[in-house]
């Protein structure tokens, strides 16, 4: 019964339907299965499937986001029971992610949380137009591996720098990776930022090795 | 649909290049020039033809004289549309003025070979290897020969390349290369051989001819005979000016056009009066030679303007139309080629040219870039899509998604987008990558489309030709070879 299930799990993401994910991962519940399984074994090859579609251009990025959402559903049904029973899923690393103070611009952003969550990580997305001292409360709060952070106008970009200062100043131990339209190279070089990527797929990559994987 | 070819049809753009009355002033001008200026007609055959039919002629100097009521009678009985036919009856192109179709360039004398990238002689093997990338290629609907083989006797050259093109693909063949009667006749066998009869060919003609004018005002004698042979068995057949602002023409684009309107009008007509019904296409590049040196161009906006205003003349005379675009002077593919093949193909393309040429040459139709033309297959379908315009209802106003998304958020989860996201036009060979992407490989568009065409030779294999009638064709070219 669990192996139709799976099947099912994946073919939801394919989809990238999440009410469907949503449904099977209580009905996973409902059954008695074990919610990592279901994770591991049902919802994650799906995941697999699209990214390696999308790596090769034969999955565009809506069909990879919507897939990233029905996995968000999927896991927001199954982790208060794992939580619960005490089992927690793996997690590549804990990510607090935001666009600095100053600049409302969400959409880069929100695309790098979507492919991080989806890709394993733990991600918590303060939204838009953070202030530094909101941020390094919340990284301290949950004890995050890495901070993200977005800006799309020069004059908001000087905020990551201002996020990175803080960060040195508290000595504290977590990264932090930048992007957005006017990040560069020679900027992240400027600002000592740990790592950089011009898209949401390449963020993956850096968050991953970033945490050694 | 035509199985793997890709046409302009239905297009929402239109544009407006010259008025009714415009035409109709370029119309009585190219009358004026052929009554009282005259027209060159060398052949002993196109003399007779016209004398029979009442024209004033000088058999001494060749020029021909015509009223414009032989001329106008002459021309109602040209077919207004007819098909291309093709070795697969599922490649017939439509000549209905309503598809665009892009062929490849032709007769050029140098390639960039395909491995090592060096600029060489053109010889056979290469018209034979170009045909079978167009025949994988859905962009391209017909073949022009498009390099000359160099390798074989000039007097059956053109026989052996429309051979190999046939041999390599089942799309349609329309040879530029055919200048004399002789070699019309036994390229007409060799049609025939392989449309299956007489008959066969002149309903499903797998084979057109293509003229070049002698601008101004001239035409070629062998060019002459072998389009009447053409026409006598219903294979069509265009004439085509290349007459140039400066040189050729007068500076002036109007002039230009009437010039070169009276070449094709006159010759039209001549083939009218000889095979009434004949179908028959007007053929135009019209270019400007630069003023600095003379030389012809290839591209510049002169051209863009003739590549829309011959349509409004071949619609005129109610013809199919065949019109140079593509074809850029620039020594390799960069911004200049970019530029010009974009533009003259979007004029070309907004009037509705039946016939587009052609995809894959540098230098002013000299030497072939099989990235080149990869690259113009690009354009093309660049075209392809914008000319579809933007559709305004219900659906495409997208008014659910729009609230369901509201203020703020994005629409990437929306059902909406997930059906309309194919709508989308998908580049091969823009480059839409990363900065550090390409910083770190340092290639672009040019090394992306070689890959595809090398891709494509050494994995195509086109839908086999009969034996039978290649070794035909083969006793046909023998047969004048010895």
């Amino acid at each position: 019964m669990s192996q139709e299930l799976f099947k099912e799990m994946a073919q939801s993401i394919l989809d990238g339907d999440d009410e469907v994910s949503a449904e099977l991962a209580q009905k996973a519940l409902d059954g008695g299965i074990d919610p990592l399984a279901a994770i591991t074994d049902g919802f994650m090859p799906g995941v697999n499937e699209v990214g390696d579609n999308f790596a090769c251009g034969d999955a565009f990025l809506p069909e990879l986001v919507m897939a990233g959402e029905a996995m968000k559903a999927a896991i927001a049904v199954l982790e208060p029971a794992m939580m619960a029973s005490g089992v927690s899923r793996q997690v590549l690393g804990k990510v607090v992610l935001a666009t600095v103070e100053g600049d409302i611009h969400e959409i880069g952003k929100t695309l790098v949380g979507t492919m991080l969550t989806s890709s394993g990580f733990k991600v918590y997305d303060m939204g838009v137009d953070v202030p530094t001292a909101d941020l390094i409360a919340k990284a301290e709060e949950v004890g995050a591996d890495i901070i993200g952070l977005s800006a799309l106008l020069t004059t908001t970009m000087i905020k990551q720098k201002e996020v990175i200062d803080e960060v040195a100043k508290r000595g504290l131990k977590v990264m932090v990776m930048v992007g957005g339209a006017p990040v560069t190279k020679e900027w992240v070089q400027r600002i000592e930022a740990d790592g950089y990527s011009e898209d949401a797929i390449g963020a993956v990559s850096v968050a991953k090795e970033l945490m050694g994987l | 649909m035509t199985k793997n070819i890709k046409s302009i049809t239905n297009p929402k753009l239109k544009l407006e290049i010259l008025t009714p009355q415009e035409v109709q002033k370029i119309h009585h001008a190219t009358l004026h020039i052929i009554e009282n200026v005259g027209v060159r007609f060398p052949s002993r055959r196109a003399l007779e033809i016209w004398e029979a039919n009442g024209a004033t002629v000088d058999h001494e100097s060749m020029i021909v004289k015509v009223k414009p009521q032989i001329i106008e009678e002459a021309m109602k009985n040209a077919p207004p549309a007819y098909e291309l036919g093709a070795r697969d009856p599922q490649q017939h192109l439509n000549m209905d003025g309503n598809h665009v179709f892009l062929g490849t360039d032709g007769c050029g004398v140098e390639i960039m070979d395909i491995e090592t990238g060096q600029r060489r002689s053109s010889v056979l093997k290469d018209a034979g290897d170009i045909a079978r990338i167009a025949d994988a290629t859905e962009e391209i609907a017909f073949h022009w020969v498009a390099l000359s083989a160099q390798d074989k006797p000039a007097e059956t050259r053109g026989l052996h390349e429309i051979k190999t093109v046939w041999e390599n693909s089942t799309k349609h063949v329309q040879t530029e290369s055919i200048y004399n009667e002789t070699e019309a006749r036994a390229a007409m066998e060799m049609a025939i051989a392989v449309a299956g009869s007489k008959e066969e060919l002149r309903k499903n003609p797998v084979l057109s001819l293509m003229q070049c004018t002698a601008p101004p005002l001239g035409h070629d004698g062998g060019s002459l005979d072998a389009a009447l042979v053409a026409a006598e068995y219903g294979v069509p057949t265009g004439f085509m000016t290349m007459s140039s602002c400066l040189t050729t023409g007068p500076a002036t684009i109007a002039g230009t056009l009437a010039v070169g309107n009276a070449e094709v009008l006159a010759v039209s007509a001549l083939l009218q009066l000889a095979y009434p019904g004949a179908p028959i296409f007007y053929a135009a590049a019209q270019t400007a030679s630069d003023p600095r040196t003379g030389v012809y161009t290839g591209g510049g906006p002169e051209d863009f303007l003739f590549g829309a205003a011959t349509n409004v003349l071949a619609d005129f005379y109610n013809i199919p139309l065949s019109m140079g675009s593509f074809a850029t002077g620039a020594k390799e593919p960069n911004w200049q080629a970019g530029l010009e093949n974009s533009m003259s193909t979007f004029m070309a393309t907004i009037a509705m040219s039946d016939m587009l040429l052609g995809a894959g040459f540098l230098h002013g139709s000299r030497i072939w870039s099989y990235a080149q033309m990869q690259m113009d297959c690009e354009i093309y379908s660049i075209m392809h899509k914008t000319l579809q315009g933007i559709v305004v209802d219900d659906e495409t106003l997208a008014l659910e998604a729009i609230a369901k998304v509201g203020p703020g958020g994005n629409f990437l989860t929306q059902k909406h987008t997930r059906k309309h996201m194919y709508d989308l036009f998908l580049p091969k060979y823009m480059d839409r990558r990363p900065y550090n992407v390409w910083e770190e490989k340092q290639d672009n568009a040019d090394d992306w489309a070689l890959e595809r065409a090398r891709e494509i030779l050494s994995t195509h294999q086109p839908d086999t030709l009969d034996l039978k009638i290649s070794a035909e064709m083969a006793k046909v070219i023998s047969s004048l070879e010895h």
